[in-house]
């Protein structure tokens, strides 16, 4: 009898065995840039491999080339990608031509709510038209642009002394754009350790979104916004608002007197470059890159410090971040539903913030020790309380071409006024609407 | 006596077949074997072609298989030929021609003329010569990236130490009055060693009986170069000329590797600006009209050049 039931347990052991091996043959790829969290996901995902029994591949494209490289994909119905970690500015685009699974009932079915992640993240990262409970992707990894500096520069007596005597204050992290370019400025030229320092590592790179990325975070706290109504494109008086035209100008200055020379096509890596290299003293980036950074033996630790992106005429910062989709050509997307069901539990999310990931998932943001979990986290609160983003329309790279033609050609290259490049930008956008339909 | 292998195909071919390929003409047959080319020419060039003029008249958007296709008839020509930055891009590309062009003639022929006389080393110094346009464009423009940076680039060095100006004073691929000179500089670096070897060809071609002839009539050295070496060198010349102007109208990966069209658009050619029309903004009818543009330029100029070219070769 005892053997009997032995056999019967191996048998149904086996056969249930058989019938997981059967669900899980799928070999998942999961494509999303080369940077630091990609290396996060990676660690993190082999927990989902344990449980599921799926393979896991990953293709990481270097960001430059990122949106070429997964939108051709999108674009020819390519099967690449099962899981997409893609831009904000593509939801738009993703959802109206079919390259991205509407999520909504797999959410209903799975009990997965939007309620349980950050509104800001959901809003951006998610719902497609803008605001509806239309669902496109899993909030994945929230960002925005911030700040880092060289805290032990900033300590130095003689550097305190210097810029009381200047500016009639303590040198500290700055509370508005005003004063953050004083402190580029101060920098700027400045002998350190023997050596000439330069202000700011600032975006200001023309191929693919670098200069609309760094110019709108300082124009968003002036004041710039894209539309007078939402939804309505009346873009006249609000994208060449004297505000804008301000942080525009503002933008132009900080470029002119607060960067290191020969700064003219600058992204992410050259300013991680700018500001590991000891060339500068403040450096904007995404927060994404703060982990490694606070990690680094040679800059990070008690060398580094961070800050939100500061205001002027009201707090914003430039969303980043991006959320988990499921490509509508996948032949696994069974598998890559799992994956998100898998990723979207609190336990889950917990362990990719301690990893280095940036959870959107309201338990890890909320959680009472979130803000001192990290030198930046609570700068990352802060940050996601006040974050704009670009159009998410579905010609949004048409748009942004025509918005980094028009800031690179005012702030690099000195053509025309700040009020000139704006009107331009709006009769490009105008076109780009009527081509659309929209206007 | 065995068959040859000839015999056995001959004997194993159906009788019928046979009779129908001896029944065929030498026109016939002629046209059995271009045929393949032709149709893979059609295939490759002209179909593509025609389907670009008619997309032309279109408002498709290669990203968008599913949106209605509109017929806008010339809309798209009159946006192109109408629109500034077009003609800011077409001027950058002019500029970048004529001086490529220029200075390449000029430095190939010369140190094809230098290297055309006998001296100790001339291998060495035309393999040394030819080293640049070995490179991949891509490799080029890279470190000419390095090269230029106004803090650390040899170039600003070099500049700094003939001039004495600061070196991180100017910023030739950052500066709009540089940028420009900076992309011609790199294009001519890697590309006068191929105007070189075809001078240096021209130049061998020349009979050294014609020279001798030459200096019993007394003529002086610089007559010999104007009525013997020019006008024997200028179809190889002009042949040069023909192959980078085709080359240089082109130019993409170079350019983009040095700066990227910028600093804002003073070094965004005509094939960037396609690109980003065509590959990054998705307006492909639109795009497809200004390659339509683009190639009745080319092929209008070349077609001129090369009747101008068959004249001087009748000569």
């Amino acid at each position: 009898m005892k053997t009997a039931k032995l056999f019967a347990a191996t048998a149904f052991a086996a056969m249930s065995g058989l019938s997981v091996s059967n669900a899980q043959a799928a070999e998942l790829t999961l494509c999303w840039a080369a940077w630091d969290p990609a290396n996060a996901l990676v660690e993190l995902s082999k927990e989902f491999e344990a449980e599921s029994g799926h393979t896991m591949k990953f293709e990481f494209v270097p960001w430059p080339n990122f949106a070429d490289r997964m939108l051709n994909e999108l674009n020819s119905g390519g099967k690449l990608c099962d899981l997409l970690i893609g831009d904000s500015q593509w939801i738009g685009g993703g959802a109206e031509n079919g390259h991205y699974v509407k999520l909504n009932e797999f959410f209903d079915k799975e009990s997965i709510s939007m309620d349980d992640f950050a509104p800001a993240t959901v809003y951006a990262y998610s719902t497609w038209p803008k605001g509806t409970p239309n669902y496109y992707a899993l909030p994945a990894m929230g960002d925005a642009n911030g700040w880092f500096y060289r805290k032990d520069w900033f300590a130095l007596p003689e550097i305190q002394e210097a810029f009381k005597a200047q500016h009639g204050r303590d040198l500290a992290p700055p509370k508005t754009q005003a004063e953050l370019l004083e402190i580029a400025q101060f920098f700027q030229g400045r002998e350190i350790d023997g050596q000439t320092r330069y202000g700011a590592a600032i975006f200001t790179e023309r191929g693919s979104e670098g200069i609309t990325m760094g110019a709108t975070s300082a124009m968003y706290p002036f004041g710039f916004k894209y539309e007078m109504t939402p939804g309505k494109y009346d873009m006249e008086g609000a994208v060449n608002s004297p505000e804008a035209v301000a942080g525009l100008e503002f933008y132009k200055e900080l470029y002119k007197t607060g960067t290191p020379p020969g700064y003219t096509d600058s992204y992410m890596e050259q300013s991680l470059d700018a500001f590991k290299s000891g060339q500068v003293a403040i450096a904007m980036n995404w927060f994404a890159f703060f982990p490694g950074l606070y990690a680094d033996p040679d800059i990070g630790g008690d060398k580094i410090g961070f800050f939100v992106n500061p205001g002027q005429n009201k707090e914003a910062s430039t969303l980043g971040g991006q959320g988990i989709s499921v490509v509508a050509y996948s032949e696994n997307q069974d598998a890559a539903l799992e994956y998100i069901k898998w990723f979207a539990q609190p336990s889950v999310q917990k362990k990719w913030w301690d990893l280095g990931g940036y959870s959107c998932h309201v338990s890890v943001l909320n959680d009472p020790g979130f803000a001192d979990s990290a030198p930046f986290a609570s700068d990352f609160l802060l940050a996601m309380d006040g974050v704009m983003d670009f159009w998410q329309e579905p010609a949004y790279a048409e748009l942004l071409l025509a918005m980094q033609k028009r800031l690179h050609d005012y702030v690099v290259a000195d053509q025309g006024t700040a009020k000139e490049a704006l009107d331009k930008l709006i009769g490009d956008w105008t076109e780009t609407f009527e081509d659309e339909g929209k206007l | 006596m065995s068959d040859t292998p000839i015999d056995r195909i001959a004997k194993a071919t159906p009788p019928g077949v046979a009779g129908k390929i001896k029944g065929l003409s030498d026109r016939a047959i002629a046209w059995l074997f271009v045929a393949p080319t032709i149709f893979l020419l059609l295939a490759v060039n002209i179909f593509p072609l025609i389907w670009t003029i008619n997309l032309s008249f279109t408002n498709f958007r290669a990203n968008r298989p599913n949106r209605e296709v509109d017929y806008i008839g010339l809309r798209n020509y009159e946006r192109i030929l109408t629109d500034g930055d077009i003609w800011l891009t077409m001027q950058a590309t002019a500029h970048f021609l004529f001086w490529t062009i220029f200075l390449q003639v000029l430095i190939g022929f010369t140190l094809a003329w230098l290297i055309n006389r006998k001296f100790k080393g001339n291998d060495l110094w035309t393999t040394l010569i030819v080293l640049p346009m070995m490179l991949s464009p891509a490799v080029v423009g890279n470190f000419w990236t390095f090269l230029y940076q106004p803090q650390i680039g040899l170039f600003n060095y070099g500049i700094s130490f003939l001039t004495g100006v600061d070196p991180s004073s100017f910023q030739m691929i950052g500066d709009v009055a540089l940028a420009p000179w900076a992309i011609v500089i790199v294009d001519t670096w890697m590309w006068t060693p191929f105007v070189m070897l075809i001078c240096l060809a021209g130049l061998r071609s020349i009979p050294d009986y014609i020279y001798e002839a030459a200096e019993i009539d007394r003529a002086s050295r610089w007559r010999q170069f104007w009525t013997i070496t020019v006008p024997m060198v200028l179809p190889f010349l002009m042949l040069a000329v023909l192959f980078r102007g085709i080359e240089n109208f082109k130019m993409f990966d170079l350019v983009v590797q040095l700066t990227g069209g910028g600093p804002g658009s003073v070094t965004e050619l005509t094939s960037i600006n396609l690109k980003r029309e065509a590959f990054e903004k998705w307006r492909t009818g639109y795009a497809s009209a200004y390659a339509i543009i683009l190639f009745v330029t080319v092929f209008g100029l070349a077609s001129i050049y090369v009747k101008a070219l068959n004249k001087v070769k009748e000569r």
